[in-house]
């Protein structure tokens, strides 16, 4: 019938048009073309506070995103949290003796991890450990900091 | 004691017809298997519940994105961060307003044009005469319109979405004047495929099968009067409209918490 | 009182087996009971309906004649009692035995309950396609030739929404008998029809019945009618069998409540009055 047939192309273009619709918004959208993690390296790190660091939150060298975290546990030893940075593969030399610090983007932004390049001739690889880190600034620690000096000093 | 009886009865009635309700699922989904050998059943349905809703949503949709464009950039420039207005675009409607609006909208629209349509062929005994036929009528009437609904509602909430993205787009670049570029590369970095994306597709699958699920119940359960069939249709508009709020605050908790 | 049973034939051969089937009576019905709500519809009914003729059930509105057809196609279940078709206990079977049953039968509904999307020839067609595999131009053959039985070839192009209620109901008796049945039930198949269409019906329901060797239970209040073209006539009411037999020994009853109902009289052992006090009272409060 060929009333059969102009609903089976009309229901074949909704189909692909709502297809169409999904791809955009992964694509287009959603941050699923950059990068969407799985393969890369690990390397670990030591924080005494990491502040609202987040799982997948972006590790980065020079401001650009060169891996995310993927998880942070307590060590129940020594009272830190161990984060495990997965880091691209495409980014194999950073130096064995790099400085990982929590940074905030902007003023009331996330915190991701900001890493400074150190001068070493061995690069980190996969289990290797980022051995000086910078915890996160905590803003009581910062203003008690603030109020004991100007009260030394007066 | 009269209220206090009125009130059980009614609460019987209810708890009854709940138990109704999930039987007649359970028949409807056991038509499946002789659904996929009929797939011309499953074409009409996709074609009476998907592409013609199409319109209302895309329309919908648009002015949606379009609204939010306008509000978000005159917020977000209080603040100094109208560039941020594709992310708030973005997540509004991917995470909320794209599968919970397409829900309310394809309730008023389709679902209660199943309603009527099941209510009245019980009405006019065409239910009864399929059986006397040897055709069970919930396999061959109710089960193609179940999927075509279920399926339907993702494509449309994600129609809707997308067209209110590139409204929300046209609105806060073309119109606005912010940065193309800050546009879109914020709204990537920050909508997450898995976070955003799947969870509001899941959602809009759960609202697919609870107002197709409502819809079909009260068709069927529906008097067998014009009076009836009416009552019916509002009940199932009421009843999706309420059902799909109440479950998005449930799955925005479970999906969006911590 | 009416017996419904009717008693075997003198000259059957009685070889001291059971037969599952019985070549005489096609439904046989005993004992049946069902109640809607707290009303009882029947209350222990025996009904037996002979093969190859029309049975006439009638009574009262509201006496639960449609409710007894749904009885007999299995879509309610009794309380108690049974009823047999063709020697199958309808309410004890699978739901797979029930619907091989159901293709046995056919059923025109008071309304005709064509479905509404499809156009009369579609309408027809249905039961052939669901239930069998014959080739495309067969079944066109074979639903132009029922479409013809009940005149309405020339209709085949037509949707329900565009024919006259009368014409609803010969397609719909066109569809009934598409499968060839060995039984069909009518359903207050003479309410609201205008004479000619009247006419036809009866002309139609005779025919059918006698030209294919089928059953056919006729459920009517239309006495006249009725009477015309049924070889065996039951009136049903209060939820009891009330008189059973052919037209003319149910005509030439003595019973007040026989001669009441079938000659239409207003007043009689079914009261003109509903109860009420008497009516100086009612004045004068």
């Amino acid at each position: 019938m060929a009333k059969m047939r102009t609903m089976e192309l009309l229901v074949g273009t909704f189909m692909a048009m709502g297809f169409v619709a999904l791809f955009f918004l992964a694509m287009k959208v959603s941050n699923l073309s950059a990068g969407g993690g799985g393969d890369g390296y690990r390397i670990k790190a030591r924080f005494d506070n990491v502040g609202s660091l987040k799982v997948r939150s972006p590790v980065s060298i020079a401001g650009v995103t060169v891996g995310r975290v993927e998880s942070i546990v307590l060590d129940q030893d020594s009272f830190q949290a161990v984060v495990t940075l997965r880091i691209d593969p495409a980014f194999d030399q950073i130096p064995a003796d790099t400085f990982a610090n929590i940074y905030t983007a902007g003023l009331l932004g996330e915190q991701y991890i900001g890493l400074d390049p150190g001068g070493s001739l061995d690069n980190l690889a996969d289990g290797g450990q980022v051995e000086h880190t910078q915890s996160a600034l905590v803003l009581e620690q910062i203003i008690g900091q603030f109020l004991f000096s100007k009260a030394e000093e007066g | 004691m009269e209220p206090v009886a009125r009130l059980g009865r009614l609460g019987l009635r209810a708890v009854a017809g709940l138990g109704r309700a999930h039987l007649l699922l359970l028949e409807v989904l056991a038509g499946l298997p002789s659904l996929l050998v009929r797939p011309r059943l499953l074409i009409a349905q996709l074609f009476a519940i998907g592409v013609l809703s199409m319109l209302i949503i895309g329309v919908s949709g648009l002015f949606v994105g379009m609204v939010l464009g306008l509000q978000g950039y005159y917020v977000l420039s209080q603040f100094g961060a109208a560039e941020s207005l594709g992310v708030m675009v973005a997540a509004s409607l991917v995470r909320e307003l794209g599968p919970v609006v397409t829900a309310l909208l394809v309730a008023g629209r389709a679902g209660s044009a199943l309603t009527a349509e099941i209510g009245l062929m019980k009405a006019t005994e065409q239910l009864s005469g399929l059986e006397m036929m040897a055709v069970d009528p919930v396999k061959r009437v109710l089960t193609p319109r179940f999927f075509g609904g279920f399926l339907s509602m993702p494509l449309l909430a994600a129609m809707f979405s997308a067209v209110g993205v590139a409204g929300g787009w046209f609105v806060g670049v073309g119109l606005l004047g912010i940065d193309d570029g800050a546009f879109w590369s914020q709204m990537q970095a920050k909508i997450d495929f898995s976070e955003d994306l799947i969870n509001g597709v899941t959602k809009s699958l759960v609202f697919g099968i609870v107002v197709t699920w409502i819809a079909l119940y009260e068709g069927y359960d529906a008097d067998p009067t014009a009076a009836g069939v009416s009552r019916a249709t509002t009940r199932t508009v009421v009843q999706s409209a309420l059902a799909v709020l109440g479950l998005d605050f449930v799955l925005t908790a479970l999906m969006f918490g911590d | 009182m009416g017996n419904g049973t009717l008693p075997p034939p003198t000259n059957r051969l009685d070889t001291g087996h059971h037969r599952a089937t019985d070549p005489w009576v096609l439904v046989r019905i005993r004992g049946l009971c069902f109640r809607r709500g707290d009303r009882i519809i029947f209350d222990g009914v025996d009904l037996d309906i002979p093969r190859g003729q029309v049975t006439a059930i009638m009574g009262p509105s509201g006496t639960g004649k449609t409710t007894l057809l749904k009885l007999i196609g299995g879509q309610l279940r009794p309380d108690a009692g049974t009823i047999e078709i063709d020697g199958e206990d309808v309410h004890r079977l699978g739901r797979g035995a029930l619907y091989a049953l159901r293709k046995r039968m056919g059923m025109l509904f008071q309304s005709g309950a064509l479905l509404t999307d499809l156009n009369v020839f579609e309408n027809v067609a249905y039961p052939l396609r669901e239930h069998t595999r014959l080739p495309e131009s067969i079944l066109r053959r074979l639903v132009l030739m029922k479409l013809e039985a009940v005149g309405l070839r020339g209709a085949a192009g037509m949707m329900p929404s565009q024919i006259s209620g009368g014409m609803a109901r010969r397609v719909a008796l066109a569809r009934a008998i598409a499968l060839d049945p060995m039984m069909i039930l009518y359903d207050e198949p003479f309410t609201g029809q205008d004479p000619i269409s009247m006419g036809v019906l009866i002309d139609l329901i005779r025919h059918l019945n006698d030209a294919a060797q089928m059953t056919s239970v006729v459920v009517s209040h239309d006495v006249a009618e009725t009477s015309g073209i049924a070889d065996r006539i039951y009136l049903i009411a209060n939820g009891q069998l009330m008189a059973a037999g052919t037209p003319a020994e149910i005509a030439s009853s003595e019973s007040p409540w026989v001669r009441q109902f079938m000659h239409g009289e207003p007043d009689g052992p079914v009261h003109f009055h509903y109860p009420a006090p008497p009516l100086r009272e009612d004045l004068l409060a």
